[in-house]
């Protein structure tokens, strides 16, 4: 690997610096060396020269939510296919879900992650130690040491804290270790073993419903213990407009909470159960590949979600990249576990709301990115910007490269996508880590200079 | 699509009498008589004989309508025609000699089919067939006891009979090679 | 319809004597009555009538689907319908291989698709499925080249049952698009009562929704409008709903819906929806009193209006046979494919 790598041509966006301009853009040895106008990059021997003309050049992007699945559900994805799968769409810094088997909610299991990282992961992967023993709800997990071991923040991810005294001393307990509690709002008595958001879709189809109140209910929880502990509360995978109303007035009051929004909740309400093309065929109906807790919802909530991500109140873009085998989505509907495989198609699908108008590009970067790092801290170092000095994790990606969604082609394990066909515009084309180039389409033109 | 006219509605009327009078002859009266019509325009034929017996002999023969749908062997023609007609026989057929009445008859299969659905029905004493026209091409050895008109055709040619009270007129055409008329399901 | 000629003493023709003009059937299965046209429903009707008849004779049986296998494949507990597919298949001289999954022989590791395809292999023409989770049906078609019957899936839909129905009230009164439907009870579980407001809506019917209102799924307001079923509406009130109803149709009620919180007390559900005598007296004086059964006599219903005149609930169960012949005809009585 040559010692300099120089990406040439591009429209460099860094919301960190407040750059939005084509220039050329120096890394050496793992680091950010330069930035400027094209053409004018020091002279480099044993360099790499990427020809970005037409492409975006912007920080890595960082996921806060993700499930990678390993330790204990290797059939699912393995920290060496969801990196690779993240590499490939873009992203740079990874945040995996404790939800695994065993579960993060001791020292040994999060070391176990950093170690397999480093053996097999392409990209930067900081994991989230659970907020109660094995995600019972019942004790807390050893948090203080957890913080030790590197978490980013906490959660019982996949499940709600649903008793809220214990959910009052995870955050006090959590205000002083510095790092967020990221909760999975849902009401489990009101959700009830609910399939699909309960609108008419649910009625349609003769499957139980999750009420919107499923979830602001427990977002209104979490917003005043925060307010009566002080302690920083990220709410995750948020989707119904009560939910951004809430966080909004709590915002307002000087709260500390941030938000989070998956890409497919920006995209797609809950008619994509009844099948793709707006289901008109019927037989599609049912599609498993759209069942996601929370779940799609009407499309008075996404309009909701997507001014509220345009505003601010929702702070960040998360994938919940959530892989399952082909058998296990391949069933009845009731049966089938909730999940969405997300991270190949999450620009893809981000994009549409940029060439339909509703969000500006330099606002989506920012929610991929600096939004992100906000939150995660610098404890592993200064991310989503393109300061020099600081590491160099930058994503290349050509906002109108038009392409396919086909789930075969998918590096992850997991093949389950709602957006199956669908013909997508803006496409991730390279991806570096720490100056190494870890994805590259066929399509990037690369040359080397000794 | 050549058509061309066989019957005119008096060939058809006269036709029929004469056939009225044929069952009487052959049976010796109308005792213990039934007509069955095949649905679709053998139905009115029947009805139309019954009413000439009643003129000659001043007997009600009993007349019926019987849809074979459930009883054909050439499966393709539900794709065509799915629905499924009224059969309705009067009176119990067991000892009785019944006529089947039919307005064309080619391959024989319906026949057979209708023969089928008597049987299931009780155990006549006869099973008699009048039909108004005889195109020929049997596929099975059966044949007609009453025929109106014997018409020799090609393969590739339709025969098509209107009833009134189905068609709103009476005449019998051929139509000739190439796209013929609607068909009408063979016999 | 007769003729002016056709004054034969003693001959009967009825019914009709041209053939409608339907073309080829385009359901390759049956799995809701949501996509069937009214003239494709009448089309059932014409033909149930056909299938009605042969059920009077002394041979009770046609030899149309001779050589046909079809096979029932039941995942959720059921003696009438399945009883009543089996019947229809057998008077058609079907060959019937009836399958009973109990709830406990079905483990993770044999997936439904794998079942349905083992049945595929033996030779089924038909697969007539009941499964207690909505969507079953719709997974096999996707993996299947087998026609498939919805007998019943979770609470979505009970095809064969809503035109069952359907032609039992026909054969009462007529011109469905004329009536006053009143469905009561259980809305939310209740696959029939879905079926049947598709059909009914299909067929032009008014139909007024009434139960307690824990039973009334909270989507239904938004349904009603975004599937444009203008006639369908949801009346809190059981007397209201009564008003003036043509045919009083009534859901089961699961005993566990109490258990699990949704209800005070059966008792209260009795005193408050129960069809008594005086209730029903709100409605039509003609007024059909319809149940998909199993009836809780004494529940939903009283038991002195279940088995009094206006009554048709055993005539929906042998309606239910001619109809069911009438689907397995059009589905398994052509070329096979």
């Amino acid at each position: 690997m040559a010692k300099n790598l120089l990406i040439s041509g591009g429209r460099i966006i860094d919301l960190s610096q407040g750059w939005d301009r084509v220039g050329d853009l120096l890394i050496s040895d793992g680091e950010i060396a330069w930035f400027g106008d094209k053409g004018k990059a020091p002279s480099q021997s044993d360099l790499v020269i990427v020809e970005a003309d037409g492409l975006v050049v912007c920080p890595g992007f960082i996921d806060l939510h993700c499930h990678l699945r390993e330790p204990g559900f290797e059939d699912k994805e393995t920290i060496a296919t969801g990196t690779r799968a993240a590499a490939k769409g873009g992203f740079t810094t990874v945040c995996c879900m404790p939800n695994t088997n065993p579960p993060l909610d001791t020292r040994a299991s999060v070391d176990y992650v950093r170690k397999a990282t480093e053996m097999e992961g392409v990209v930067r992967v900081l994991p989230v130690g659970c907020i109660t023993k094995c995600r019972q709800g019942k004790e807390l997990a050893e948090m203080g040491e957890l913080a030790d071991a590197g978490v980013i923040g906490f959660s019982d991810d996949g499940e709600p804290v649903s008793g809220s005294r214990v959910m009052s001393l995870a955050m006090e307990y959590s205000r002083d270790l510095g790092l967020p509690i990221m909760d999975h709002c849902e009401d489990k008595e009101l959700s009830n073993g609910g399939l699909v958001n309960e609108g008419w879709v649910s009625v349609r189809l003769g499957l139980k419903g999750i009420p919107a109140a499923a979830e602001e209910a427990f977002v209104a929880r979490d917003l005043a213990l925060s307010q009566l502990t002080g302690a920083r509360i990220h709410i995750c995978h948020v989707s119904t407009a009560g939910s951004v109303e809430l966080i909004r007035r709590a915002k307002d009051r000087g709260v500390a909470v941030t938000a989070e929004v998956t890409p497919c909740h920006l995209t797609l309400t809950e008619e994509r159960v009844m099948g793709p093309q707006e289901g008109r065929d019927k037989r599609l109906a049912y599609d498993t590949n759209a069942k996601v807790n929370p779940p799609l919802r009407s499309s008075k909530d996404v309009d909701a979600l997507i001014k509220g991500l345009d505003e601010g109140i929702i702070d960040v873009i998360a994938t919940d990249h959530a892989p399952h085998t082909l058998a296990d989505k391949m069933c009845e509907f009731g049966l089938a576990p909730f999940g969405i495989s997300g991270f190949e198609t999450a620009l893809g699908c981000l994009m549409s709301l940029v060439h339909d108008g509703r969000l500006n590009l330099n606002t989506l970067v920012a929610r991929l990115t600096l939004g992100p790092a906000g939150i995660i801290g610098n404890k592993s170092g200064e991310l989503g910007t393109l300061k020099t000095g600081c590491g160099a994790d930058v994503t290349l990606f050509d906002p109108g490269g038009e392409w396919v969604v086909s789930s075969q082609d998918f590096v992850s394990k997991g093949k389950n996508t709602p957006f199956e066909g669908y013909q997508f515009k803006g496409k991730v084309v390279a991806t570096i880590v720490a100056g190494r180039m870890v994805y590259q389409d066929e399509s990037v033109k690369v040359r080397k200079k000794r | 699509m050549a058509e061309k006219g066989l019957m005119s509605d008096q060939d058809m009327e006269r036709a029929l009498v004469r056939i009225a009078h044929e069952i009487l002859e052959r049976n010796k009266g109308a005792q213990n008589l039934v007509l069955v019509g095949m649905q679709t325009r053998g139905v009115p034929l029947a009805s139309r004989l019954a009413r000439t017996i009643k003129q000659l002999e001043d007997i009600a023969v009993p007349v019926g309508s019987l849809d074979i749908s459930l009883y054909r062997d050439d499966l393709s023609a539900l794709e065509l025609k799915p629905v499924v007609q009224r059969t309705e026989v009067p009176t119990d057929v067991t000892a009785k000699h019944i006529i089947l009445v039919d307005d064309v008859f080619y391959t024989g299969r319906s026949i057979r089919a209708a023969m089928d659905a008597i049987m299931d029905l009780g155990r006549p004493q006869t099973i008699q067939l009048a039909v108004l026209v005889d195109r020929g091409h049997r596929e099975l050895p059966i044949r007609a006891d009453y025929v109106g008109k014997n018409i020799p055709t090609a393969t590739d040619e339709e025969v098509k009979v209107y009833v009134r009270e189905v068609d709103g007129e009476d005449r019998v055409t051929i139509f000739s090679p190439n796209k013929g008329g609607p068909s009408d399901g063979d016999c | 319809m007769e003729t002016a000629e056709s004054a034969t003493p003693g001959a009967i023709i009825s019914g009709t004597l041209s053939p409608p003009a339907l073309g080829v059937w385009q359901h390759r299965h049956v799995l809701d009555i949501d996509d069937f046209r009214k003239e494709e429903i009448e089309l059932v009707f014409e033909i149930a009538d056909a299938m009605a008849e042969v059920l009077t004779r002394e041979v009770k049986q046609v030899p149309t689907l001779r050589g046909k296998t079809i096979v029932t494949m039941f995942y959720e507990a059921s003696t009438r319908t399945r009883a009543s597919f089996e019947l229809a298949a057998k008077s058609l001289s079907a060959g019937t291989v009836s399958l009973d999954a109990a709830r406990s022989s079905v483990s993770k590791g044999e997936s439904l698709v794998d079942n349905l395809r083992t049945i595929q292999a033996l030779g089924a023409d038909v697969i007539i499925m009941r499964h207690p989770q909505s969507g079953a049906p719709y997974l096999a078609t996707q993996y299947l080249d087998t026609a498939i019957i919805n007998a019943g899936d979770g609470w979505h839909a009970h095809p064969s049952q809503a035109l069952l129905d359907l032609y039992t009230i026909r054969r009462h009164l007529g011109d469905i698009s004329k009536l006053r439907i009143a469905v009561i009870g259980d809305i939310m579980h209740s696959r029939v009562a879905r079926s049947n407001i598709w059909g009914m809506s299909t067929m032009g019917a008014t139909v007024v929704l009434c139960g307690p209102p824990t039973l009334i799924p909270r989507g239904l307001g938004e349904f009603i409008e975004h599937c444009q079923l203008s006639r369908v509406v949801v009346e809190p009130k059981l007397e209201s709903a009564l008003e003036g109803a043509d045919v009083v149709m009534l859901l089961r009620l699961q005993l566990e819906r109490q258990q699990s919180g949704l209800l005070p007390s059966i008792r209260e559900y009795i005193q408050r929806y129960q069809l008594t005598g005086r209730r029903l007296s709100l409605a039509k004086p003609y007024a059909l009193v319809m149940h998909p059964g199993p009836v809780n006599e004494g529940i939903e219903v009283s038991p002195e209006i279940a088995h009094g005149a206006h009554s048709v609930i055993e005539e929906q169960v042998s309606n239910g046979v001619a109809i069911r012949m009438a689907l397995l005809y059009l589905v398994a009585g052509g070329k096979s494919r």
